[in-house]
């Protein structure tokens, strides 16, 4: 594999990791990394709240407006061994942020990136699809299944 | 004369304690939580945070609370909290299509792929109040069932490939998003300051302005074509990151109206569109916004425009409802001696007036 594809595809998979925990509450995520022994490392930016401006289309697929601002935390944790991992979530958990940004120095991680997806991204992501579907199952159940009334013998 | 005024502290100081007070209320009723209002005060927040223009829930759920209940003043704090943090960036813009949609209605065809979803909707209910609900309700688990994994294309899309209707307006390379947070705004103004100034703007006044395009006043005969209502993922492109960071997903409302037709010599006809997107679940917001941005668009589609809601700049300046509440209520604050200027004019004129048509017998006398 050369090396542009691998750089593209840890970066799929670092994506793909925190579209699992910017959905995830940070206590659920520490609860994963309890029983995960922890390389040393640092805060290299320290949990920031700040805001980001929400854009939306014209007409959901034309030129971009900005709709409103949401609040938004961030921070960036590095590994001994030298990984930047970067945290970003709605909300205006620091906490979270960080636990973010460590997962995602864990996942470039040659030898923490196989355990921090088997014991904390897949079982996060497993809870999200079961919470997903269930919502899907009930929304489903509130569609309309249009039928014909026919008068009169046929 | 310069009359300072002073003394008022000790009255202000008291006012607020006092307010305080009446906010929690009698004691022995236990006090209302922020998740208790999230929860169960669910559309005040969508509201609270459309409006006050932040999305955070927490905080939309606090201000309600410090409001008590005062909407607008909630939107106002909210409003004064976003001035508090720094601006990381803009998001990328989000994609309605892909929304995972809770509720999903077209007024204009039964049959729309993805199907017609009901969601959680007051539509239907009679509307009488239900005295279960006054205490220890608890409702039954929703139904559920096959979720289909059928995607849910917008109509507007689905018009839009026989070319029935016009197709959004796209971006010029390289164009800048306008944000009426950072700049004034002037008039005539692009239609993201208008969509971003109706977002944000107050649902009782879109509410009555799309309603007058209904009754007349720049009417432009509208179908809603779709509103749908569900959770969008959010991502923000991340300089250090490098690419696009998934954020989490937010709750959003969207309303494709579909309105008259219009066409030329050298343009087949089409229906036009109007646009409504808000936070949370907003539905009346969206709907009235889609008709405001609809009747806003009358100069750009060669309408004759006479009516209020088809007046940008009447429209843009009073849609705020913290700018207007600020202009309004500050009438309430000392105006002491502006008014003393006025009272000594007024006598001024008054004994001018008196003057003038005091009987001739007196003026003579005076000569």
């Amino acid at each position: 594999m050369d090396r542009v594809t691998q750089h593209n595809n840890q970066q799929a998979q670092r994506k793909a990791a925190m579209a699992v925990l910017a959905h995830a509450e940070a206590g659920e995520i520490a609860a994963r990394l309890r029983d995960f022994s922890l390389p040393a490392h640092q805060d290299l930016r320290a949990p920031e709240n700040g805001l980001v401006m929400l854009r939306g289309r014209v007409g959901g697929d034309g030129a971009p407006f900005n709709l409103g601002e949401a609040t938004v935390s961030r921070a960036a944790v590095r590994l001994a061994s030298g990984e930047v991992g970067f945290g970003y979530t709605l909300g205006r958990d620091g906490e979270k942020a960080r636990l973010i940004a460590l997962c995602d120095a864990l996942v470039q991680s040659r030898d923490f990136g196989g355990a921090v997806e088997r014991d904390v991204i897949a079982p996060l992501r497993e809870q999200l699809m079961i919470r997903r579907e269930q919502a899907a199952a009930e929304t489903a159940a509130t569609k309309v299944d249009f039928y014909t009334m026919v008068r009169g013998e046929g | 004369m310069y009359v300072a005024v002073k003394g008022g502290e000790r009255a202000i100081e008291n006012a607020h304690r006092l307010l305080a007070h009446k906010r929690r209320g009698d004691q022995s009723v236990p006090e209302v939580t922020l998740d208790q209002i999230s929860e169960q005060l669910g559309l005040a927040v969508d509201r609270v945070m459309s409006e006050g223009s932040l999305y955070d829930r927490e905080l939309a759920a606090l201000a309600i609370k410090q409001a008590r209940g005062d909407l607008i003043e909630a939107i106002f704090l909210v409003r004064a909290f976003r001035a508090t943090l720094p601006r990381f960036g803009a998001s990328e813009p989000v994609d309605t299509g892909a929304m995972r949609v809770r509720r999903r209605v077209s007024s204009t065809f039964k049959d729309i792929p993805g199907g017609q979803i009901l969601g959680p909707t007051f539509d239907y209910t009679h509307r009488l109040l239900d005295p279960a609900l006054a205490q220890g309700f608890v409702p039954e688990m929703p139904a559920t069932a096959d979720s289909s994994t059928a995607p849910t294309p917008r109509v507007t899309d689905i018009l839009g490939r026989d070319g029935l209707i016009e197709s959004s307006p796209q971006a010029e390379d390289g164009a800048s998003v306008g944000d009426l947070t950072r700049e004034p705004l002037n008039f005539p103004a692009d239609r993201d300051l208008r969509l971003q100034n109706l977002a944000r703007g107050d649902e009782g006044f879109l509410l009555a302005m799309g309603y007058s395009t209904q009754r007349g006043y720049g009417r432009n005969h509208p179908f809603a074509g779709e509103i749908r209502f569900g959770e969008v993922e959010v991502e923000f492109s991340a300089e250090d990151v490098g690419f696009a960071v998934p954020l989490g997903a937010i709750e959003l409302t969207e309303c494709q109206m579909v309105n008259q037709f219009k066409g030329s010599a050298t343009e087949a006809p089409c229906f036009t569109r109007g646009y409504g997107l808000a936070f949370g679940q907003s539905e009346r917001k969206t709907m009235s916004m889609a008709l405001v941005d609809r009747a806003l668009r009358a100069r750009e589609l060669g309408e004759e425009a006479l009516a209020p809601a088809q007046d940008e700049e009447f429209v843009m300046s009073h849609s705020d409802n913290v700018q207007a509440t600020g202009f309004v209520e500050h009438l309430k604050l000392p105006h002491y001696v502006d008014f003393q200027s006025e009272l000594g004019l007024l006598r001024k004129l008054r004994k001018e007036f008196a003057e003038a048509n005091a009987p001739d017998a007196m003026k003579e006398a005076a000569e």
